[in-house]
């Protein structure tokens, strides 16, 4: 089982980035929305969205996974959607990063939140008093005030994208380099004699890669709030 | 052809909600250039009248014109309208320089124009070349005057400030209303002021009005608010006063014989009050009108004399009062005069309070809601 060795470590380093650097990403404009409209508007049904927001954190992730494949597989009405714009998740990497975005959504909507809710609204409405439109009052003070809360947010969505399994493995299985991420990969070692030192490997650099990405947002946090406590 | 309207005009606003009447049927004029302040405790209404003005919230029915224009409708952003808030609402991601050409920004001014305004506007407040700094490298009374800055720049029709002074410790609030009110003079800007300190706004108002549950119950310059109080609220809301429950005992013309509920007895020149024998009522009395006089003499005619002793001496330098408890046993505070004639007063001594009845005011204790 030596062909298992390399490339295949390497591949699912590599495709786990990728597939949670999309995943972060994509989620932040639709993860600040949803915060900004939790922290400060008033709507019918506000419950029920931040209810399905948090679901994904309460719910098994196998279950995610399984409701994932039946709404975006190739029968599923959302798959069948995608299929007629040229798309497809089932299977592919994008299904990974989907799975890895929804999974660390509650996560990084809880963190935009809470700093959306820090924001004194005096603030926004001193902005709005000299001339800005709602649209600029946001641009231009209330998001870069919410700028720590964004950081955080998209570390941890970042990390859970990272370490997501259960989910990922049921909605687009375990794919060498198309979606085996690297707790796939770790999982897929384990299954076989002598993958042990492979495993480790991966362990080790997941460890660093996680690890990594705490400290950078903790810097980038410090640094932010230091300009912050200005006022 | 001159504009002849005032740069703010309120006819008939209210504001309801759902459970009570916050603003009830208020009309008032600004007239350009003046500084008019809204004085009232915390909940009489200003800051909702105050909402209404700068857009945030929509009167219940009124209507609410800026230079002969109604606003009713009219988003924040696009009224003729600044505010400086309680606690400045500075923005703490910007330098002293974005932040006073925040709004120009939005204008679509050019760059080296705002730049130029900004720093113009920086030296009127009395801070020039401050624009690079942070919010946190200046003072309360700094950023207070950029605060400021930052509204003018926008050269408004009217200038509202929500209790801006409410956040600086005491000196520098007492050098600040000095500082508003000769900022005022030197942009010639309408400042509508909103304060429930009433020291504030006697001292830098063209006018104030006095607020009470929703409705305005006095407006006037500051020197009629202060001596002529047209309602109860206004003359114990505004200033320092004695007050004292009593019944009307005879009345002959405006002079009455009243007896107060200590039961001392004193006459009353209340021109207007209308009060007749048997009523009750709510008389109001500056401590500045009482004078302390060591013997009753001759000179007391027609003047209400009573003998007392001093309860407490309260030394606060130039605004020093004692508290006396007269012979009924009634207590009245009374101002110190500053001639030293009474330096070495003490807590025991026997003196005799002296006021003339035209001094006093008196209101229907019906009228007051008491």
């Amino acid at each position: 089982m030596m062909t298992w060795f390399g490339p295949e470590e390497l591949q699912a380093v590599r495709l786990s980035i990728k597939v949670a650097s999309w995943a972060m990403v994509a989620s932040l404009p639709i993860g600040i929305l949803t915060a900004y409209a939790l922290a400060r508007w008033s709507f019918p049904g506000k419950q029920l969205l931040n209810g399905l927001v948090h679901l994904p954190l309460i719910l098994p992730p196998v279950v995610t996974g399984y409701l994932l494949l039946l709404l975006f597989g190739p029968m599923g009405p959302m798959g069948q959607l995608l299929a007629a714009l040229n798309i497809s998740v089932a299977f592919r990497w994008t299904g990974a990063a989907l799975t890895a975005a929804i999974m660390g959504f509650p996560l990084m909507v809880r963190a935009l939140r809470l700093s959306f809710e820090l924001i004194d609204p005096k603030l926004e409405r001193a902005a709005s008093t000299l001339g800005a439109s709602p649209l600029w009052v946001f641009w231009s003070v209330t998001l870069p005030l919410a700028l720590p809360g964004v950081v955080a947010g998209s570390v941890l969505a970042f990390a859970k994208a990272m370490g997501e399994f259960g989910a990922t493995i049921t909605f687009v299985a375990n794919i060498p380099g198309e979606t085996q991420t690297l707790p796939s990969a770790i999982y897929a070692f384990l299954q076989v004699p002598g993958g042990e030192t492979s495993a480790l490997r991966l362990v080790v650099i997941s460890v660093l890669i996680s690890f990594a990405a705490l400290l950078v947002s903790e810097a980038l946090n410090r640094r932010l709030i230091k300009r912050l406590a200005a006022a | 052809m001159t504009d002849s309207h005032p740069d703010l005009e309120c006819r008939d606003l209210v504001k309801d909600f759902s459970d009570f009447k916050a603003v009830d049927r208020v009309s008032f004029d600004v007239p350009q250039g003046s500084f008019f302040s809204i004085l009232g405790p915390s909940g009489c209404g200003k800051t909702t009248l105050l909402r209404m003005i700068s857009g945030f919230q929509s009167p219940t029915s009124g209507d609410l014109r800026i230079k002969g224009k109604s606003m009713i409708g009219v988003p924040p952003n696009k009224r003729p309208v600044s505010m400086v808030f309680q606690h400045l609402a500075l923005f703490p991601t910007m330098n002293i320089g974005d932040n006073v050409g925040f709004g120009l920004r939005q204008r679509g001014v050019g760059k080296a124009e705002i730049k130029k305004r900004v720093e113009e506007v920086l030296e009127r407040v009395g801070l020039p070349g401050v624009s690079a700094r942070r919010v946190d490298q200046l003072s309360g009374g700094q950023k207070q005057r950029v605060a400021i800055a930052r509204c003018m720049v926008l050269e408004p029709d009217v200038l509202l400030l929500d209790e801006p002074l409410g956040a600086l410790d005491l000196k520098l609030r007492e050098h600040m209303k000095v500082e508003l009110k000769a900022l005022q003079a030197e942009f010639n800007t309408t400042f509508v002021y909103i304060t429930h300190d009433q020291s504030e706004a006697l001292v830098m108002s063209d006018n104030i009005a006095v607020m009470n549950k929703g409705r305005f119950e006095q407006i006037g310059a500051p020197h009629e608010v202060y001596h002529e109080p047209a309602t109860a609220f206004v003359a114990g809301f505004v200033g320092d006063a004695n007050k004292f429950d009593a019944k009307v005992t005879s009345a002959n013309g405006s002079m009455l014989s009243l007896v107060t509920d200590a039961g001392t007895e004193m006459k009353i020149n209340a021109a207007g009050a209308s009060l007749n024998a048997g009523e009750r009522t709510q008389v109001f009395l500056r401590p500045e009108a009482i004078e302390l006089v060591a013997t009753a003499t001759t000179n007391d005619e027609g003047c209400n004399v009573s003998p007392g002793v001093v309860e407490s001496v309260l030394f606060n330098g130039a605004n020093s009062s004692v508290t006396v408890r007269n012979s009924a046993g009634g207590l009245v505070k009374v101002a110190l005069p500053q001639t030293g004639g009474f330096a070495a007063l003490q807590k025991g001594d026997a003196v005799f309070t002296r006021w003339q009845p035209k001094d006093a005011r008196c209101f229907s204790a019906a009228e007051a809601g008491s």
